[in-house]
Protein backbone atom coordinates (compact mmCIF):
# COMPACT_ATOMS: atom_id res chain seq x y z
CA UNK A 1 0.00 0.00 0.00
CA UNK A 2 1.66 3.35 -0.82
CA UNK A 3 1.40 6.10 1.32
CA UNK A 4 -2.14 7.00 3.10
CA UNK A 5 -4.41 9.92 1.64
CA UNK A 6 -6.69 11.72 4.23
CA UNK A 7 -7.38 14.53 1.74
CA UNK A 8 -10.29 11.99 0.71
CA UNK A 9 -11.95 13.12 4.08
CA UNK A 10 -11.72 16.71 3.05
CA UNK A 11 -12.89 15.70 -0.34
CA UNK A 12 -16.37 13.64 0.67
CA UNK A 13 -16.64 15.92 3.99
CA UNK A 14 -20.03 17.11 3.13
CA UNK A 15 -21.23 13.85 1.99
CA UNK A 16 -20.17 12.59 5.51
CA UNK A 17 -21.62 14.88 7.81
CA UNK A 18 -24.54 15.91 5.57
CA UNK A 19 -26.14 13.13 4.44
CA UNK A 20 -24.53 10.18 6.41
CA UNK A 21 -24.49 12.05 10.31
CA UNK A 22 -27.71 13.94 9.74
CA UNK A 23 -29.13 10.38 9.33
CA UNK A 24 -27.43 8.75 11.96
CA UNK A 25 -28.52 12.09 14.41
CA UNK A 26 -32.23 12.22 12.99
CA UNK A 27 -32.35 8.81 13.39
CA UNK A 28 -31.20 8.10 17.06
CA UNK A 29 -32.92 11.44 17.93
CA UNK A 30 -36.70 10.19 16.83
CA UNK A 31 -35.64 6.39 17.98
CA UNK A 32 -35.12 7.59 20.96
CA UNK A 33 -38.42 9.71 21.34
CA UNK A 34 -40.50 6.95 19.84
CA UNK A 35 -38.50 4.31 21.84
CA UNK A 36 -38.94 5.70 25.56
CA UNK A 37 -42.18 6.81 24.34
CA UNK A 38 -43.47 3.06 23.99
CA UNK A 39 -41.45 1.77 26.14
CA UNK A 40 -42.86 4.10 28.57
CA UNK A 41 -46.07 2.10 27.64
CA UNK A 42 -44.33 -0.75 27.36
CA UNK A 43 -43.27 -0.38 31.46
CA UNK A 44 -46.98 0.58 32.41
CA UNK A 45 -48.26 -2.62 30.80
CA UNK A 46 -45.79 -4.46 32.87
CA UNK A 47 -46.56 -3.39 35.82
CA UNK A 48 -49.94 -2.75 35.37
CA UNK A 49 -51.11 -5.76 37.31
CA UNK A 50 -53.71 -6.73 35.31
CA UNK A 51 -52.03 -10.67 33.56
CA UNK A 52 -52.78 -10.71 30.02
CA UNK A 53 -51.63 -6.69 29.29
CA UNK A 54 -48.22 -7.90 30.82
CA UNK A 55 -47.75 -11.14 29.44
CA UNK A 56 -48.16 -9.59 25.98
CA UNK A 57 -45.66 -6.50 27.17
CA UNK A 58 -43.17 -8.89 29.04
CA UNK A 59 -43.42 -11.59 25.86
CA UNK A 60 -42.83 -8.69 23.42
CA UNK A 61 -39.82 -7.17 25.61
CA UNK A 62 -37.94 -10.42 26.43
CA UNK A 63 -37.94 -11.43 22.99
CA UNK A 64 -37.08 -8.05 21.51
CA UNK A 65 -34.02 -8.39 24.04
CA UNK A 66 -32.89 -12.17 22.88
CA UNK A 67 -32.67 -11.21 19.28
CA UNK A 68 -29.23 -9.70 17.60
CA UNK A 69 -29.73 -6.21 16.52
CA UNK A 70 -29.20 -7.26 12.76
CA UNK A 71 -31.07 -10.03 12.92
CA UNK A 72 -34.30 -7.46 13.94
CA UNK A 73 -33.46 -5.10 11.14
CA UNK A 74 -33.81 -7.52 8.50
CA UNK A 75 -37.12 -8.67 9.99
CA UNK A 76 -38.18 -5.35 10.26
CA UNK A 77 -37.11 -4.60 6.79
CA UNK A 78 -38.63 -7.43 5.12
CA UNK A 79 -41.80 -6.99 7.45
CA UNK A 80 -42.86 -3.44 7.33
CA UNK A 81 -43.74 -3.30 3.52
CA UNK A 82 -46.08 -6.09 4.69
CA UNK A 83 -47.37 -4.21 7.85
CA UNK A 84 -48.13 -1.38 5.58
CA UNK A 85 -49.95 -3.06 2.71
CA UNK A 86 -52.37 -4.56 6.04
CA UNK A 87 -52.65 -1.23 7.19
CA UNK A 88 -53.57 0.51 4.01
CA UNK A 89 -55.53 -2.29 2.45
CA UNK A 90 -53.20 -2.97 -0.16
CA UNK A 91 -53.07 -6.00 -1.84
CA UNK A 92 -49.37 -5.75 -2.35
CA UNK A 93 -46.25 -5.28 0.22
CA UNK A 94 -45.75 -1.38 -0.17
CA UNK A 95 -42.58 0.15 -0.67
CA UNK A 96 -40.99 2.07 2.32
CA UNK A 97 -37.92 4.16 2.29
CA UNK A 98 -34.94 2.95 4.00
CA UNK A 99 -34.95 5.86 6.90
CA UNK A 100 -38.25 4.97 7.79
CA UNK A 101 -37.75 1.48 8.05
CA UNK A 102 -34.51 2.29 10.19
CA UNK A 103 -36.60 4.24 12.09
CA UNK A 104 -39.67 1.60 12.79
CA UNK A 105 -36.64 -0.73 13.74
CA UNK A 106 -34.86 1.03 16.06
CA UNK A 107 -38.36 2.53 17.81
CA UNK A 108 -39.70 -0.81 18.19
CA UNK A 109 -36.42 -2.72 19.70
CA UNK A 110 -35.08 0.15 21.49
CA UNK A 111 -38.62 0.34 22.98
CA UNK A 112 -38.07 -3.09 24.70
CA UNK A 113 -34.65 -1.70 26.41
CA UNK A 114 -36.12 1.95 27.46
CA UNK A 115 -39.05 -0.13 28.94
CA UNK A 116 -36.69 -2.21 31.35
CA UNK A 117 -35.12 1.31 32.48
CA UNK A 118 -38.56 2.68 32.95
CA UNK A 119 -40.07 -0.31 34.92
CA UNK A 120 -36.76 0.28 37.42
CA UNK A 121 -38.19 4.12 37.27
CA UNK A 122 -41.42 3.90 37.98
CA UNK A 123 -40.46 1.26 41.09
CA UNK A 124 -38.03 3.53 42.10
CA UNK A 125 -40.96 5.79 43.52
CA UNK A 126 -43.04 4.90 46.76
CA UNK A 127 -45.81 3.18 46.50
CA UNK A 128 -47.41 5.43 49.00
CA UNK A 129 -47.34 8.31 46.28
CA UNK A 130 -49.33 6.23 44.30
CA UNK A 131 -51.51 5.70 47.04
CA UNK A 132 -51.83 9.58 48.08
CA UNK A 133 -52.75 10.47 44.05
CA UNK A 134 -55.49 7.83 44.72
CA UNK A 135 -56.87 8.95 47.77
CA UNK A 136 -56.60 12.89 46.53
CA UNK A 137 -59.38 11.19 43.75
CA UNK A 138 -56.41 11.07 40.99
CA UNK A 139 -57.27 8.20 38.53
CA UNK A 140 -55.04 5.87 37.05
CA UNK A 141 -53.63 8.54 34.23
CA UNK A 142 -53.57 11.19 35.96
CA UNK A 143 -51.38 9.56 38.94
CA UNK A 144 -49.04 8.07 36.47
CA UNK A 145 -48.51 11.17 33.97
CA UNK A 146 -48.36 13.99 37.13
CA UNK A 147 -46.62 11.99 39.99
CA UNK A 148 -45.14 8.85 39.02
CA UNK A 149 -43.68 9.58 35.67
CA UNK A 150 -41.78 12.62 35.94
CA UNK A 151 -40.03 11.60 38.92
CA UNK A 152 -39.16 8.43 36.82
CA UNK A 153 -37.76 10.47 34.24
CA UNK A 154 -35.74 12.80 36.48
CA UNK A 155 -34.28 9.47 38.40
CA UNK A 156 -33.94 7.50 35.62
CA UNK A 157 -32.24 10.25 33.45
CA UNK A 158 -28.76 9.26 32.83
CA UNK A 159 -29.85 5.76 32.46
CA UNK A 160 -31.96 6.94 29.76
CA UNK A 161 -29.47 8.52 27.69
CA UNK A 162 -26.29 6.12 28.72
CA UNK A 163 -29.00 3.68 26.72
CA UNK A 164 -29.54 6.62 23.59
CA UNK A 165 -25.52 6.63 23.40
CA UNK A 166 -25.62 2.71 22.54
CA UNK A 167 -28.20 3.56 20.58
CA UNK A 168 -26.18 6.41 18.83
CA UNK A 169 -23.83 3.36 18.68
CA UNK A 170 -26.35 0.73 17.05
CA UNK A 171 -27.59 3.02 14.98
CA UNK A 172 -24.35 2.24 12.45
CA UNK A 173 -25.66 -1.55 11.89
CA UNK A 174 -27.80 -0.22 9.28
CA UNK A 175 -25.11 -0.81 7.05
CA UNK A 176 -26.61 -4.05 6.89
CA UNK A 177 -29.57 -2.98 4.95
CA UNK A 178 -27.21 -0.72 2.85
CA UNK A 179 -28.43 2.84 4.35
CA UNK A 180 -26.33 5.32 4.15
CA UNK A 181 -25.81 6.38 7.48
CA UNK A 182 -22.64 7.97 9.21
CA UNK A 183 -20.96 4.98 8.73
CA UNK A 184 -22.78 3.43 5.54
CA UNK A 185 -21.62 7.13 3.64
CA UNK A 186 -18.17 6.36 4.87
CA UNK A 187 -18.34 2.52 3.30
CA UNK A 188 -19.65 4.21 0.04
CA UNK A 189 -16.74 6.43 -0.16
CA UNK A 190 -14.16 3.96 0.96
CA UNK A 191 -14.67 1.48 -1.12
CA UNK A 192 -15.32 4.32 -4.56
CA UNK A 193 -11.67 5.82 -3.73
CA UNK A 194 -10.81 2.28 -2.31
CA UNK A 195 -9.24 4.65 0.68
CA UNK A 196 -10.96 2.10 3.55
CA UNK A 197 -8.23 2.67 6.16
CA UNK A 198 -8.41 6.18 5.83
CA UNK A 199 -12.21 6.36 5.69
CA UNK A 200 -12.75 3.38 8.86
CA UNK A 201 -10.06 5.05 10.58
CA UNK A 202 -11.96 8.41 10.62
CA UNK A 203 -14.90 6.94 11.02
CA UNK A 204 -13.87 5.32 14.29
CA UNK A 205 -12.18 8.51 15.55
CA UNK A 206 -15.70 10.70 15.11
CA UNK A 207 -17.71 7.93 16.83
CA UNK A 208 -15.19 8.03 19.88
CA UNK A 209 -15.47 11.72 20.11
CA UNK A 210 -19.52 12.08 20.22
CA UNK A 211 -19.62 8.97 22.30
CA UNK A 212 -16.94 9.85 24.43
CA UNK A 213 -18.30 13.65 25.13
CA UNK A 214 -22.06 12.68 25.33
CA UNK A 215 -20.72 9.49 27.95
CA UNK A 216 -18.80 12.13 29.78
CA UNK A 217 -21.96 14.76 29.69
CA UNK A 218 -23.57 12.72 31.48
CA UNK A 219 -21.55 11.28 34.17
CA UNK A 220 -21.69 15.16 34.67
CA UNK A 221 -25.12 15.10 34.83
CA UNK A 222 -25.26 12.05 37.17
CA UNK A 223 -23.43 13.14 39.71
CA UNK A 224 -25.43 16.50 39.60
CA UNK A 225 -28.20 14.86 40.10
CA UNK A 226 -26.88 12.59 42.72
CA UNK A 227 -25.70 15.76 44.81
CA UNK A 228 -29.35 17.16 44.88
CA UNK A 229 -30.35 13.88 46.37
CA UNK B 1 -51.15 -10.69 5.56
CA UNK B 2 -50.48 -11.72 2.06
CA UNK B 3 -47.95 -13.99 2.46
CA UNK B 4 -47.72 -17.64 1.45
CA UNK B 5 -45.56 -19.37 4.24
CA UNK B 6 -43.74 -22.66 2.98
CA UNK B 7 -42.02 -24.22 6.03
CA UNK B 8 -41.36 -27.07 3.87
CA UNK B 9 -39.01 -24.97 2.51
CA UNK B 10 -36.57 -25.86 5.46
CA UNK B 11 -36.20 -29.38 4.40
CA UNK B 12 -35.66 -28.58 0.52
CA UNK B 13 -31.66 -28.89 -0.19
CA UNK B 14 -29.46 -25.29 -0.03
CA UNK B 15 -27.85 -24.39 -3.13
CA UNK B 16 -24.30 -25.05 -1.60
CA UNK B 17 -25.07 -28.89 -1.79
CA UNK B 18 -24.05 -29.02 2.03
CA UNK B 19 -27.56 -30.76 2.95
CA UNK B 20 -31.01 -29.03 4.02
CA UNK B 21 -31.92 -25.29 4.89
CA UNK B 22 -32.65 -26.55 8.20
CA UNK B 23 -28.92 -27.99 8.26
CA UNK B 24 -27.40 -25.13 6.69
CA UNK B 25 -28.53 -22.93 9.81
CA UNK B 26 -28.08 -25.29 12.45
CA UNK B 27 -24.02 -25.06 11.21
CA UNK B 28 -24.62 -21.19 11.15
CA UNK B 29 -25.45 -22.07 15.03
CA UNK B 30 -22.14 -23.78 15.05
CA UNK B 31 -20.15 -21.12 13.84
CA UNK B 32 -21.89 -18.23 16.07
CA UNK B 33 -21.48 -20.46 19.62
CA UNK B 34 -17.75 -20.89 18.08
CA UNK B 35 -17.06 -17.31 17.43
CA UNK B 36 -18.94 -16.01 20.93
CA UNK B 37 -17.40 -18.76 22.87
CA UNK B 38 -13.59 -17.58 21.92
CA UNK B 39 -14.45 -14.36 21.91
CA UNK B 40 -16.10 -14.99 25.61
CA UNK B 41 -12.66 -16.60 26.71
CA UNK B 42 -11.11 -13.61 25.21
CA UNK B 43 -13.10 -11.26 26.92
CA UNK B 44 -13.26 -13.15 30.28
CA UNK B 45 -9.13 -12.97 30.51
CA UNK B 46 -8.60 -9.73 29.38
CA UNK B 47 -11.70 -7.96 30.89
CA UNK B 48 -11.02 -9.98 34.75
CA UNK B 49 -7.53 -8.71 34.36
CA UNK B 50 -8.08 -4.99 33.14
CA UNK B 51 -11.44 -4.92 35.92
CA UNK B 52 -9.07 -6.01 38.74
CA UNK B 53 -6.19 -3.72 37.88
CA UNK B 54 -8.84 -0.67 37.61
CA UNK B 55 -9.80 -1.17 41.36
CA UNK B 56 -5.60 -1.23 42.41
CA UNK B 57 -4.11 1.35 44.57
CA UNK B 58 -1.89 2.24 41.50
CA UNK B 59 -3.14 5.51 39.75
CA UNK B 60 -1.04 5.23 36.48
CA UNK B 61 -2.30 1.19 36.41
CA UNK B 62 -5.98 2.49 36.77
CA UNK B 63 -5.44 5.36 34.60
CA UNK B 64 -3.93 3.49 31.56
CA UNK B 65 -7.26 0.50 32.19
CA UNK B 66 -9.95 3.54 32.13
CA UNK B 67 -8.36 4.88 28.77
CA UNK B 68 -8.89 0.71 27.47
CA UNK B 69 -12.38 0.95 28.52
CA UNK B 70 -12.61 4.24 26.91
CA UNK B 71 -11.58 3.22 23.78
CA UNK B 72 -13.02 -0.21 22.89
CA UNK B 73 -16.54 0.96 24.79
CA UNK B 74 -16.92 4.22 22.64
CA UNK B 75 -16.53 3.11 19.15
CA UNK B 76 -19.09 0.91 17.63
CA UNK B 77 -19.09 -2.68 17.36
CA UNK B 78 -19.65 -2.94 13.72
CA UNK B 79 -16.79 -0.24 13.33
CA UNK B 80 -14.37 -2.37 15.31
CA UNK B 81 -14.80 -5.11 13.42
CA UNK B 82 -13.83 -3.28 9.71
CA UNK B 83 -11.08 -1.74 11.97
CA UNK B 84 -10.01 -5.08 12.37
CA UNK B 85 -10.64 -6.97 9.00
CA UNK B 86 -9.78 -3.99 6.68
CA UNK B 87 -7.68 -1.62 8.45
CA UNK B 88 -5.35 -3.96 10.86
CA UNK B 89 -3.68 -5.65 8.02
CA UNK B 90 -2.72 -2.71 6.61
CA UNK B 91 -0.53 -1.19 9.56
CA UNK B 92 1.17 -4.58 9.99
CA UNK B 93 4.40 -5.29 8.38
CA UNK B 94 3.74 -5.53 4.86
CA UNK B 95 4.64 -9.31 4.58
CA UNK B 96 2.46 -10.11 7.85
CA UNK B 97 0.11 -8.22 6.09
CA UNK B 98 -0.07 -9.84 2.94
CA UNK B 99 -0.04 -13.19 4.84
CA UNK B 100 -3.25 -12.03 6.94
CA UNK B 101 -5.05 -11.37 3.98
CA UNK B 102 -4.27 -14.78 2.07
CA UNK B 103 -6.11 -16.60 4.99
CA UNK B 104 -8.60 -18.64 3.42
CA UNK B 105 -12.33 -18.16 4.43
CA UNK B 106 -13.80 -18.83 6.59
CA UNK B 107 -10.81 -18.26 8.92
CA UNK B 108 -10.11 -14.99 7.03
CA UNK B 109 -13.45 -13.62 8.87
CA UNK B 110 -13.35 -16.21 11.72
CA UNK B 111 -10.53 -14.61 13.31
CA UNK B 112 -10.66 -11.21 13.43
CA UNK B 113 -14.59 -11.43 14.30
CA UNK B 114 -12.95 -13.43 17.67
CA UNK B 115 -10.50 -11.14 18.41
CA UNK B 116 -12.70 -7.55 17.36
CA UNK B 117 -15.75 -9.52 19.67
CA UNK B 118 -13.41 -10.31 22.67
CA UNK B 119 -11.57 -6.74 22.98
CA UNK B 120 -15.25 -5.50 22.76
CA UNK B 121 -16.73 -7.66 25.29
CA UNK B 122 -13.73 -7.24 27.68
CA UNK B 123 -14.45 -3.97 28.69
CA UNK B 124 -17.90 -4.96 29.71
CA UNK B 125 -17.00 -7.66 31.34
CA UNK B 126 -13.76 -5.26 32.84
CA UNK B 127 -16.58 -2.70 33.82
CA UNK B 128 -18.73 -5.75 35.83
CA UNK B 129 -15.47 -7.32 37.76
CA UNK B 130 -14.74 -3.37 38.70
CA UNK B 131 -18.35 -3.25 39.96
CA UNK B 132 -18.46 -6.25 41.49
CA UNK B 133 -15.07 -5.72 43.44
CA UNK B 134 -16.03 -2.42 44.60
CA UNK B 135 -19.50 -3.61 45.88
CA UNK B 136 -17.34 -5.44 48.22
CA UNK B 137 -17.45 -4.06 51.69
CA UNK B 138 -14.06 -1.98 51.86
CA UNK B 139 -13.45 -3.60 55.46
CA UNK B 140 -12.82 -7.08 53.43
CA UNK B 141 -9.68 -5.36 52.07
CA UNK B 142 -8.84 -3.96 54.93
CA UNK B 143 -9.12 -7.33 57.33
CA UNK B 144 -6.86 -9.24 54.41
CA UNK B 145 -4.27 -6.17 54.65
CA UNK B 146 -4.11 -6.49 58.46
CA UNK B 147 -3.57 -9.81 58.20
CA UNK B 148 -0.63 -9.29 56.80
CA UNK B 149 -1.65 -10.63 53.15
CA UNK B 150 0.15 -8.64 50.21
CA UNK B 151 -1.99 -6.88 47.69
CA UNK B 152 -1.66 -9.85 45.20
CA UNK B 153 -2.61 -12.45 48.06
CA UNK B 154 -5.43 -9.94 49.10
CA UNK B 155 -6.66 -10.29 45.52
CA UNK B 156 -6.46 -13.46 44.99
CA UNK B 157 -7.69 -14.80 48.46
CA UNK B 158 -10.52 -12.28 49.35
CA UNK B 159 -11.38 -10.01 47.03
CA UNK B 160 -11.70 -12.11 44.20
CA UNK B 161 -13.89 -15.55 44.84
CA UNK B 162 -16.65 -13.08 46.39
CA UNK B 163 -16.38 -10.51 43.40
CA UNK B 164 -16.25 -13.23 40.64
CA UNK B 165 -19.76 -15.04 42.68
CA UNK B 166 -21.34 -11.21 42.91
CA UNK B 167 -20.56 -10.39 38.98
CA UNK B 168 -22.45 -13.80 37.83
CA UNK B 169 -25.71 -12.99 37.15
CA UNK B 170 -24.05 -9.58 35.27
CA UNK B 171 -21.90 -11.43 33.31
CA UNK B 172 -24.64 -14.20 32.32
CA UNK B 173 -26.13 -11.23 30.49
CA UNK B 174 -22.99 -10.41 28.86
CA UNK B 175 -22.66 -13.82 28.14
CA UNK B 176 -25.62 -13.75 25.94
CA UNK B 177 -24.50 -10.29 24.36
CA UNK B 178 -21.71 -12.11 22.83
CA UNK B 179 -23.75 -14.71 21.11
CA UNK B 180 -25.89 -11.75 19.71
CA UNK B 181 -23.11 -9.91 19.18
CA UNK B 182 -21.61 -12.11 17.20
CA UNK B 183 -24.34 -11.26 14.25
CA UNK B 184 -22.49 -8.32 13.28
CA UNK B 185 -19.54 -10.50 12.37
CA UNK B 186 -21.83 -11.08 9.11
CA UNK B 187 -20.33 -7.64 8.04
CA UNK B 188 -17.30 -8.87 7.40
CA UNK B 189 -18.39 -12.20 5.39
CA UNK B 190 -18.16 -14.73 8.61
CA UNK B 191 -21.47 -16.97 8.04
CA UNK B 192 -23.30 -17.33 11.60
CA UNK B 193 -26.76 -18.24 12.17
CA UNK B 194 -28.31 -14.81 10.87
CA UNK B 195 -25.83 -14.02 8.18
CA UNK B 196 -27.09 -17.48 6.93
CA UNK B 197 -30.50 -17.03 7.66
CA UNK B 198 -29.93 -13.95 5.03
CA UNK B 199 -28.65 -15.70 2.78
CA UNK B 200 -31.26 -18.17 2.91
CA UNK B 201 -33.51 -15.49 1.91
CA UNK B 202 -31.89 -14.60 -0.35
CA UNK B 203 -31.18 -17.99 -2.25
CA UNK B 204 -34.94 -19.63 -1.47
CA UNK B 205 -36.97 -16.03 -1.33
CA UNK B 206 -38.34 -17.64 1.67
CA UNK B 207 -37.77 -13.97 3.57
CA UNK B 208 -39.74 -14.98 6.74
CA UNK B 209 -39.47 -18.69 7.02
CA UNK B 210 -35.60 -17.92 7.07
CA UNK B 211 -35.69 -15.24 9.76
CA UNK B 212 -38.49 -16.76 12.04
CA UNK B 213 -35.87 -20.38 12.26
CA UNK B 214 -33.14 -18.29 13.62
CA UNK B 215 -35.16 -16.21 15.57
CA UNK B 216 -36.38 -19.78 17.23
CA UNK B 217 -33.09 -21.44 17.29
CA UNK B 218 -31.44 -17.81 19.18
CA UNK B 219 -34.66 -18.53 21.48
CA UNK B 220 -33.89 -21.99 22.32
CA UNK B 221 -30.06 -20.80 22.67
CA UNK B 222 -31.11 -18.02 24.68
CA UNK B 223 -33.35 -20.30 27.11
CA UNK B 224 -30.14 -23.31 27.18
CA UNK B 225 -27.65 -20.48 28.16
CA UNK B 226 -30.09 -19.40 31.00
CA UNK B 227 -30.40 -22.39 32.65
CA UNK B 228 -26.88 -23.71 32.80
CA UNK B 229 -25.93 -20.04 34.41
CA UNK B 230 -28.50 -20.48 36.65
CA UNK B 231 -27.41 -24.48 37.08
CA UNK B 232 -23.85 -22.67 37.99
CA UNK B 233 -25.30 -19.45 39.77
CA UNK B 234 -26.32 -22.29 42.24
CA UNK B 235 -23.52 -24.40 42.41
CA UNK B 236 -20.93 -21.74 43.67
CA UNK B 237 -23.32 -19.49 45.69
CA UNK B 238 -21.65 -18.87 49.06
CA UNK B 239 -24.25 -19.50 51.72
CA UNK B 240 -25.53 -16.13 53.18
CA UNK B 241 -24.66 -13.60 50.75
CA UNK B 242 -27.24 -13.21 47.85
CA UNK B 243 -25.09 -10.04 46.53
CA UNK B 244 -25.59 -8.71 43.04
CA UNK B 245 -23.88 -6.16 40.98
CA UNK B 246 -25.83 -3.46 39.26
CA UNK B 247 -26.77 -4.74 35.71
CA UNK B 248 -24.78 -2.79 33.04
CA UNK B 249 -27.52 -2.71 30.48
CA UNK B 250 -26.70 -2.45 27.00
CA UNK B 251 -25.89 -4.91 23.28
Amino acid sequence: MSGYDFDVIQRSWVYLFRDGMTFTLTLTVLAMLGGIFFGTLLAMMRLSGFKPLGLVAGGYVNLMRSLPLVLVIFWFFFLVPYIGAWLIGAKDPVRVGSFLSCLITFTMFEAAYYCEIMRAGIQSIPRGQVSAGYALGLDYFQTMGRIVLPQAFRNMLPVLLTQTIILFQDTSLVYVISATDFLGAASKVANRDYRLVEMYTFVAVVYFIMSYGLSTLVKDLQQRIAIHK
Amino acid sequence: MNYNWNWGVLLAPEPGGTGTYLYYLVVGLGWTLATALAAWVIALAIGSIVGTLRTTPMPLVVRLGDAYVEIFRNVPLIVQMFLWFFVMPELLPKDLGDWVKQVPPPWGSYLPAVLCLGIYTSVRVAEQVKAGINSLSRGQGMAGTALGLTLGQNYRFVLLPMAFRIVLPPLTSEFMNVIKNSSVALTIGLLELTGRARAMQEFSFRVFEAFAAATLIYLLTNLVVVLAMRALENKVRVPGFVGTAPDAGGH
